[in-house]
């Protein structure tokens, strides 16, 4: 573990990706205090609608008068919640599938697999779309889309790499020694494939932030006033060029927490996995 | 003949796992709210004119019944009709098709003569300051949401510059429908105005698609350089004296790429899906506009058709990646 942080503190730029989530983090704990006009995810101040960035409003304001700044804050709230709870429940889901359909031969794993292979068939934005156009836009069920569309990834994953350690002398030592099967999976399987999902989860997080800022660019993200990035840049297209400001900042906001995750994971595979960089490149 | 016998397992599960994946989106889509029925026989419709409709469309069944009755018709070859165009679903899909797929083979050809070369060279120079500042740039290629890069690239280009068409196929109505494929109708029709005007029009949606592509095959290839620079043939060969160009060209190359030809197969799936937000940014007439707009209004029968041609295209490409990569690579032959 010590190893791992030492060799990841020399690569520059897995330490910028962990300084953008870091800085993601505390922007979103911290947004009433750093925000300008912590009112303005709610209130409207008509006279000033579409300023430029100046002095009083840093990113210019928006179509209501609201701050953008102050909302660009809140909404990173919003995108921390969704990115980390769907991807726990994708992994809790995901990982446990893997687990048993890799460990296990027979019917049940084959029929597991074909599950995630039928998942994995269609892109996972059209399922995403249309699971959330059913359910109705809210945050919760933009996490339920995102959730139900990409524990497949973890289950695949785990399935292989449990199938390639299956055999190997310590497991076979395990079982030798009389651990029961979940024992073995678990406390044996486990811990030696927890650096792919380690690394297949930080490289997760940004596709899914970027799958959920586009539900809320088509509409089915959380409904207004919540300052959902995608929605807001949504919003932004009727008026350009003119308003410029009100498209670019919101993208910026998704573009940084994203390249932190994804700098960040391809530090974090560099250090922990040197075979998952030869194979599926994301 | 192991070729064979992969493809053969592979060909068996085609059809379950399309109707697998018909299955879930069928019991998804008709959980939807809004009651297609009361859609369909408009606003102010009596309750009596609602229950007919819904008879008419058989909407008042059992779902798994619905489910049975749709699968019967699509072995027909009857996707059933579009709510909302009021036309065939498979009428529809098959004329938007062509847009799709002329856009998504443009974004491959431009993401490979980008990203090959590209890759090729930041594994040669591994280390160097080029091979630090792509990594940076293909991690940041990957880290755009599309819809939003997609404008920027309109409030840059077509707004400000006024340089680029702001959205659409081609100005008016574009070219006689011969493939479908606007460049190429242009070309046999002989029309360079209207091949220019479609290329011009191509250009913002190619851009927005290629970019996180080429990212992705800058990476891959490079690491497929670096892997087969450090096998022992590409060491014998050293040892043996060969010059290091002939080295690169015939042996580094020749088995690197091997792997970017699948990965470019997996990226053309990939481009397809990017294309669904892509093209409703340019109002591009093509399968992922259609597939936005009928999933945005509960357009049932036109979500389930394009479901259903989504995953054969994915299926297929998935296939089509093995079966080429089992005729190139020698090792798969053995």
């Amino acid at each position: 573990m010590r190893r791992v942080m030492r060799k990841l503190a020399q690569d520059r730029a897995a330490m910028l990706g962990f300084a953008l989530i870091v800085l993601l983090v505390l922007v979103a704990i911290l947004a009433p205090f750093l925000s300008t006009h912590p009112g303005d995810v709610s209130d409207f101040h008509t006279h000033r609608r579409l300023t430029p960035p100046g002095e009083a409003n840093w990113l210019g304001t928006d179509r209501m008068g609201a701050d953008i700044y102050s909302r660009l804050l809140f909404g990173a709230r919003i995108t921390i919640t969704i990115a980390v709870v769907a991807i726990t429940v994708a992994v809790l889901i995901g990982v446990p599938i893997g687990l048993v359909a890799g460990y296990y031969d027979g019917i049940v794993s084959d029929l597991l697999m074909r599950l995630s292979d039928i998942f994995l068939a269609v892109p996972q934005i059209v399922l995403a779309i249309a699971i959330a156009q059913t359910l109705g836009p809210s945050i919760e069920n933009v996490i339920l889309a995102l959730s139900a569309t990409y524990w497949p990834f973890w289950a695949r994953l785990v399935f292989a790499e449990t199938r390639s350690c299956r055999n190997e002398p310590f497991v076979e030592a395990a079982i030798a020694l009389g651990c029961s099967a979940r024992r073995v999976m678990v406390l044996h399987i486990l811990p030696n494939i927890s650096s792919s999902i380690i690394v297949r989860t930080t490289i997760g997080m940004g596709g899914t932030i970027l799958t959920a800022a586009t539900l809320g660019f088509l509409g089915l993200g959380p409904p207004p006033p919540a300052p959902e990035w995608g929605r807001t840049i949504a919003e932004a297209r009727e008026f350009l060029p003119m308003a410029w400001w009100y498209a670019a900042f919101p993208g910026l906001a998704i573009f940084m927490v994203v390249m932190g995750f994804n700098l960040l994971g391809d530090g974090l595979r560099d250090v922990l996995d040197p075979r998952l960089r030869r194979a599926h490149d994301r | 003949m192991r070729t064979l016998v992969l493809v053969v397992n592979r060909l068996v599960w085609v059809a379950p796992t399309l109707l697998g994946l018909l299955a879930i989106v069928f019991f998804i889509s008709h959980v939807i709210p809004a009651d297609p029925a009361s859609f369909i026989a408009g606003e102010n419709a009596s309750p009596a004119t609602v229950a007919e409709v819904r008879a008419r469309l058989g909407l008042d069944q059992p779902l798994h019944i619905q489910f049975v009755r749709y699968i019967q018709s699509i072995l027909q070859g009857d996707l059933g009709r579009s709510i909302f165009t009021r036309r065939p679903v498979a009428e529809d899909l098959l004329s938007r098709f062509p847009a799709t797929m002329e856009l998504a083979i443009a974004a491959v050809l431009v993401a490979s003569t980008m990203g090959i070369p590209l890759g090729v060279v930041s594994a040669l120079y591994r280390n160097s300051w080029l091979d630090h500042a792509l990594r940076i740039v293909t991690i940041a290629g990957l880290a755009m949401a599309s819809f939003w890069l997609a404008i920027i690239l309109q409030l840059t280009f077509s707004m400000r510059l006024g340089i680029t068409p702001l959205h659409g196929r081609i100005e008016g109505w574009g070219p006689e429908q011969i493939t479908g494929f606007y460049t190429v109708d242009a070309l046999i029709m002989g029309d360079p105005e209207v091949l220019l005007d479609a290329l011009h029009h191509m250009i913002l949606p190619v851009v927005t698609l290629s970019l996180p592509a080429a990212a992705t095959i800058v990476r891959f290839t490079r690491a497929g350089v670096l892997n087969a620079l450090s096998s022992n043939y590409v060491l014998y060969s050293t040892a043996m004296g060969y010059p290091r160009r002939l080295i690169i060209w015939k042996y580094v190359l020749r088995n690197a790429l091997i792997g970017t030809v699948t990965q470019i197969g997996l990226i053309f799936g990939i481009l397809l899906a990017g294309a669904v937000v892509v093209e409703a940014v340019f109002d591009w007439p093509g399968l992922g506009l259609f597939a936005v707009n009928s999933i945005l209004s509960s357009d049932y029968n036109a979500v389930m058709g394009f479901t259903l041609v989504a995953g054969t295209m994915f299926i297929v490409i998935n296939l089509l990646v093995d079966i080429l990569q089992g005729m190139i690579d020698p090792r798969e032959r053995a």
